[in-house]
């Protein structure tokens, strides 16, 4: 179990350090300035020196990338250089949000997915599976935006129950929050409930196919019994790694989402930040979406290895 | 499974319970603040500290003030200067300053805070984006409290009116060092807080030494979707967008009793930019040839839905020294065709139109390549960012042929004397009537001039000169007072109310 540990902790690290690099080079290689967006096309050639000097935009590339990289082994993310606030600061706020809005997105999707999966597979071929596949095909095809956009003029413009968008914050208490987040998290979540639903599925097709499951059902246990019990437990092994990525996604992937609904999120910081040329900002928050989802992938590997001990031997 | 599916259903009810139930709102009561949905928002709220127009349309007349100010009409009125007297033959500009006047923390307005904020904005270190409106200023004297002494080295005819300009505004000595983040100014409204990618809030400033404002606090919610803001409208969340980003979903509100809809001028000359560095497009015929190829009303209509005014050169039509020269070149693809192939311009030639963000721009864009088309051009669209655009277009090696872009500065007809500006025009005819106009401070006689001016860039069809940028606000019926027009990008509350 140490070694597993070890060399996927290693193979963690060094995936960072290459997007650290790939990230870097992207924003160096981008045509545009951040001094020159920040003051505009009036402004005098000597203000704009002083402002890319003091952006530590006139030191070599290579330099500012070992600063950056020694500043990140120490915990040091730095200032924005167009906000002049730590990114550490920024990004909490941000993940206040979007953190929130990925997991109740991903309850939602899973609250969705699982049952209807289970009852698609069960049901296979009757009206119940035809129905629900028909559903998923059409939550595939739906643009999470375009959903959106219908649960606002529903939800918000014809009922009234809720804003359009915004978020009030958590200070002013966890339903306000929530009540901000629902929409958007179920505007995400239909996708994904889609996609895991269809997994679910064939996960759970497969496995009801087994021998021992036959083997369950010769023993005269109950429908149920098999599928919870039995089915289930080995069918979840790709559901979790589909689930896995697709946190993941609901992090990183919200930008759209947090347009439509104007929430605060990182998602939309991390595209204000890049039309600002604020390579500060960018470079840490793509790091730390990179890492964020090879953590997770990590962990999910680790869930393998807890569930099947020849897993661990394998890798 | 039965109950599985049961559990489900119940949790979700729950949830919904739980969320939705106290969101629910309140019946409405009387309104005394304003929430307006702005599109962009700012990267700090300095507005002497560099360029966004985001940063004025949040702290503009509102948090700050200069010794003059812009009003609704685009004319100067005086703003923290009381009134002035122009001596030496308009070589000395003496302002005398406001009684009672405090900024925010409490601190007087003094001479010296002017002196202060002057030489700040030009200081080595500064990061004024607009240094060239104090250019003319050779010092700056205060002889005393209430006493500002402006000596020039040349005339400038536009003093009074640069003064009044978000990048000339007076900041307190004490505080000018945070203004970026907690801005402290002279205004009606005082800075509240910034949550930052949510909203920026003011209140009202109970010391203001003016008539204070109607309203007793302002919320600016950045909003940066046009279906978003259409829909915070619907819902109520906001109370005006006053430059509202789908110009498609107008109609809609105009249609609606609870909205009111203002349709406006703005300073910005919406232009097809043309690389007069490329060979193809030094030659004049060329030139015409594309403006000759432009339906204007045609982009007004694919583009902005309507909302526009159809220029013939580079001036805004509601200034009065405009003068129409639409018909100096208008829409005629015969004689496009005609002229290009005069010119010996093959059918089938390639250019390159690089198409900042703005819907102008990007939807403009196709129709104005269809257009081009039509005549016999092959259009090559390359959308870009803004900070591409400045880098490649305006900036570097201004490697485009075409792109549309609205020049947004007030009376900026002197671009098109500057030298190696991005489109590249030289004509030292024409540099040679700015130097004139300079030094003339009648403002009849600087009409005619500037009419002239105008008149020979639309003879030497020096760009594709499109239309007058449209300001098209949406707001609550009741909300009294909003600015119809934009002759400076900024959102003056001081006069705003509800009825």
């Amino acid at each position: 179990m140490a070694g597993f540990l070890i060399r996927r902790l290693t193979g963690l690290v060094l995936t960072l350090l290459a997007a650290s690099a790939v990230v870097f080079l992207a924003l160096e290689l981008l045509p545009g300035d951040a001094a020159q967006i920040l003051l505009g096309t009036e402004v005098r050639p000597d203000t704009l020196a002083a402002m890319r000097a003091q952006l530590g935009l006139d030191r070599p590339a290579a330099l500012r990338y070992a600063e950056w990289i020694a500043g990140l082994a120490t915990g040091d993310l730095g200032v924005s250089q167009v906000y002049h606030v730590p990114v550490w600061d920024m990004v909490r706020d941000r993940l206040a949000v979007s953190l929130p809005l990925a997991v109740l997105a991903f309850i939602l999707s899973t609250l969705l997915a699982l049952p209807f999966g289970i009852t698609a597979a069960v049901k296979r071929g009757r009206l119940a599976d035809t129905l629900i596949m028909g559903f998923a095909q059409i939550g595939l095809a739906v643009p999470n935006f375009w959903f959106g956009i219908l649960l606002i003029l529903l939800f918000a413009v014809q009922l009234g129950w809720v804003s359009a968008g915004g978020f009030p914050g958590w200070e002013g208490g966890v339903g306000p929050a929530l009540g901000a987040l629902f929409l958007p998290a179920l505007a995400l979540a239909l996708s994904e409930a889609a996609i895991l639903s269809r997994m679910v599925r064939a996960s759970m097709l497969e496995t009801l196919g087994e021998d021992y499951v036959r083997t369950a059902r010769a023993k005269g246990l109950s429908g149920s019994r098999i599928v919870v019990g039995h089915a289930l437990g080995n069918a979840m092994i790709p559901i979790a790694t589909l689930m896995g990525l697709q946190f993941a996604f609901l992090v990183a992937g919200a930008v759209i989402i947090e347009n439509v609904f104007y929430l605060p999120g990182v998602g939309r910081l991390l595209l204000q930040a890049i039309f600002e040329r604020d390579l500060v900002l960018v470079r840490n928050l793509v790091l730390m979406l990179s890492a964020f989802v090879v953590a997770l992938s990590f962990l999910v590997d680790m869930a393998y290895g807890a569930i099947d001990p020849r897993l661990r031997r394998a890798t | 499974m039965k109950r599985q599916l049961g559990a489900f259903t119940l949790g979700l009810a729950i949830l919904l319970g739980l969320t939705l139930g106290p969101a629910v709102q309140t019946p409405a009561q009387a309104k005394t603040g304003l929430i307006m949905g702005v599109t962009l928002e700012p990267p700090h709220l300095d507005p002497t500290a560099g360029a966004p127009a985001a940063i004025d349309e949040i702290v503009y007349a509102n948090v700050f003030e200069g010794l003059t100010r812009i009003d609704a009409q685009g004319q100067v009125k005086p703003g923290l200067a009381e009134r002035w007297v122009i001596e030496d033959d308009g070589m000395t500009y003496r302002f005398i300053l406001r009684p009672g006047v405090t900024f925010h923390d409490g601190a007087a307005l003094e001479a010296s805070d002017v002196k202060f904020s002057f030489e700040r904005a030009v200081a080595d270190d500064s990061e004024n984006a607009q240094k060239g409106l104090f250019s003319a200023i050779d010092s700056i004297e205060a002889p005393d409290d209430k006493t500002v002494i402006l000596k020039l080295n040349r005339k400038e005819g536009l003093l009074l009116w640069n003064l009044g300009w978000g990048d000339a505004v007076i900041v307190d000595p004490a505080s000018a060092a945070d203004n970026k983040t907690h801005p402290i100014g002279t205004g009606p409204f005082k800075f509240v807080d910034w949550t930052q990618g949510d909203q920026v809030r003011l209140t009202r400033n109970p010391d203001y030494w003016g008539t204070a404002a109607a309203l007793d606090a302002a919320t600016f919610k950045f909003i940066p979707d046009p279906a978003a803001q259409v829909a915070a409208l619907l819902a109520g969340d906001v109370d005006v967008i006053p430059n509202i980003g789908a110009p498609e979903a107008v109609a809609q509100f105009q249609a609606d009793p609870r909205f009111q809809v203002l349709v406006g001028t703005t300073e910005g000359e919406t232009i097809l930019a043309m690389n007069q560095r490329r060979p193809l497009l030094q030659d004049v015929r060329v030139r015409r040839a594309i403006q000759h190829a432009i339906d204007r009303q045609a982009v007004i209509d694919g583009a902005m839905f309507g909302f526009g005014t159809p220029i013939g050169s580079h001036f805004a039509p509601h200034s009065p020294a405009y003068t129409d020269l639409t018909g100096v070149t208008p829409y005629d693809p015969e004689k496009a065709k005609a002229l290009l192939a005069e010119a010996g311009v093959a059918p089938g030639t390639k250019l390159v139109m690089k198409l900042p963000p703005p819907v102008y721009a990007r939807r403009g864009g196709e129709v104005v390549a269809a257009q081009l088309q039509a005549v016999g051009f092959d259009v090559d669209q390359i959308p870009v960012d803004w900070g591409q655009w400045v880098s490649e277009v305006f900036k570097g090696d201004h490697d485009f042929d075409l792109t549309i872009v609205s020049h947004t500065e007030p009376l900026d007809i002197g671009i098109y004397a500057r030298d190696d500006y991005y489109f590249g025009y030289d004509n030292p005819a024409f540099k040679e009537l700015m130097l004139k106009i300079d030094g003339v401070s009648d403002p009849a006689q600087r009409n005619t001039l500037y009419k002239e001016a105008q008149r020979m860039l639309a003879d030497d069809a020096v760009n594709g000169f499109l239309f007058q940028l449209a300001k098209v606000a949406v707001a609550k019926k009741e909300l009294k007072g909003l600015w119809a027009n934009a002759p400076i990008q900024a959102n003056d509350l001081t006069g705003v109310k509800w009825e």
